[in-house]
């Protein structure tokens, strides 16, 4: 988490010495930006996330009783309060939780997950869910993504004020060989920061999901629900419409198969690989 | 008053403090042990409302069960004769119960007809909820109870717990066949 705050502390800095000569500036400015996305995600982030992903809200059993049941049994035996219950379009399984506190938590569930589980897979799959929900896991995913989505706002808002012609006057007499130096590190800089920002949010994604299966095993008592569960989620289509931002936050990650990944590319998953998630499980 | 007297008062009103700390933890820790129940006794009279219902939805379909059928309106009506506070007794029939209700079903699919219904299987899904949530609610139970027994053995809460007379609470018993079987499911009927 620290990394995150020092990594914004970095662009702002850099994008002040650019444009204006101040990295103190930057730095004050990119706080700023960065604390009224945190406070406006951590206020609202169920609506903003279940926006970013197209979910739509159930008030009731009725639109989808088993989800609802299985939701309200997992929340009763992980002592938290019932969370508000979502459902997205789309045939590829998958889950997410949200939210700031367990008294505001949401839970989503895709109409995919819903055909395809049956009702110990799907409370395996709620289960853990509501181990996010109860270790605070849903606050520290929604911070790390209002932090990643602050990167992204200065860097394209750097980009856009680039192209438009401002920056930095080259009239002062600074372009000495420090200075040349000081702008080609902060443009660097700019460029990779929204990289490091998704692989430091993707390790604290990680390890989260080990203890969330291991928390869903205690609630269910049931291990081969969740490792049932698993498997039906291996080599399934990537979802269509979830957003890139939130994908540390789903049960497995949507955008997995999307494109063949060359060996790199794993420093950006989100999720451990579901071997290794069922054999973590049968050790149990 | 001199020193000596001014440290063995401050002393006897921190143990006081102290003890009244460790008697409100247990009132609180019992508390949601019988809170726990109440959830369990919640479902219970959820199930046994929803019997008469599923019993006729049966009987219209079914000739032949009159067996099985019987079996569970007369365990339901035992269950409601148990006194409120015997709670392991309650659980007792109530197992009972779970397993005729299982039996209902496992007949149940011999008529197509019935299995095809709306009717029936909105009963099912209540049914199964109903079941599920039973069972998670004893072992929130169980699990709260026995947080409680191991908070009562241990020093120094036991001292505290033999003067407000906390006394060690039971677990309680999950149906014969659930041992196989982690949970009692009806989940394949759809």
């Amino acid at each position: 988490m620290a990394a995150f705050f020092l990594l914004v502390a970095l662009v702002g800095a850099a994008l002040g010495y650019w444009f204006n000569g101040s990295a103190v500036f930057g730095i004050f400015i990119a706080a700023v930006i960065a604390l009224i996305y945190i406070s406006v995600m951590v206020g609202r982030s169920t609506e903003v996330v279940m926006n970013m992903n197209h979910a739509r809200e159930i008030h009731s059993a009725t639109e989808a009783p088993q989800l609802w049941h299985v939701v309200e049994d997992m929340a009763m035996v992980a002592s938290v309060p019932m969370p508000r219950v979502f459902i997205i379009d789309d045939p590829s399984p998958n889950a997410f939780a949200t939210g700031n506190d367990p008294q505001h938590a949401a839970v989503a569930a895709t109409t995919g997950l819903l055909q395809l589980m049956n009702r110990e897979e799907l409370e395996a799959v709620m289960g853990h869910e509501m181990s996010h929900v109860r270790n605070y896991d849903i606050r520290l995913q929604t911070i790390a993504l209002a932090l990643s989505a602050a990167i992204t706002a200065l860097v394209n808002f750097a980009g856009n004020f680039w192209w438009l012609g401002g920056g930095r006057s080259r009239d002062d007499d600074e372009d000495s060989e420090i200075g040349v130096l000081a702008i080609f590190g902060s443009i660097l800089l700019v460029i990779l920061a929204p990289l490091a920002a998704s692989i430091a949010q993707m390790v604290l994604s990680r390890n989260r999901e080990y203890l969330a299966d291991a928390g869903s095993v205690e609630l269910t008592r049931n291990p081969q629900g969740m490792i049932a569960a698993l498997r039906k989620l291996e080599n399934v289509q990537p979802m269509k419409q979830a957003d890139p931002n939130s994908s540390a936050l789903y049960i497995t990650d949507p955008e997995k198969n999307a494109k063949h990944k060359r060996w790199f590319a794993h420093l950006f998953d989100t999720h451990p690989p579901l071997e290794d998630r069922i054999k973590r499980i049968e050790e149990m | 008053m001199n020193t000596t007297t001014i440290i063995i008062l401050v002393v006897i009103v921190l143990l006081i403090a102290w003890g009244i700390l460790i008697y409100n933890n247990l009132v609180n820790q019992r508390t949601h042990v019988q809170e726990s129940w109440s959830q369990i006794d919640v479902q219970l009279q959820r199930r046994n409302d929803l019997i008469p219902n599923l019993v006729e939805t049966v009987k219209g379909y079914s000739k032949h069960e009159a067996d099985t059928l019987s079996k569970v309106t007369s365990l339901r009506a035992e269950l409601s004769h148990v006194p409120a506070d015997d709670h392991q007794q309650k659980m007792a029939v109530a197992n009972q119960l779970t397993g005729a209700l299982q039996s209902l079903i496992a007949v149940s699919e011999n008529y197509p007809d019935l299995k095809a219904s709306t009717e029936y299987s909105q009963l099912m899904e209540e049914l199964s909820n109903t079941e599920n949530k039973i069972s998670y609610s004893r072992q929130l139970y169980n699990s709260t109870a026995a947080n409680y027994n191991a908070k009562i053995q241990t020093f120094p809460a036991n001292l505290i717990a033999g003067l407000g007379h906390f006394t060690k609470i039971d677990f309680l018993k999950a149906p014969e066949a659930a041992k196989q079987a982690p949970k009692v499911s009806f989940s394949d009927v759809k």
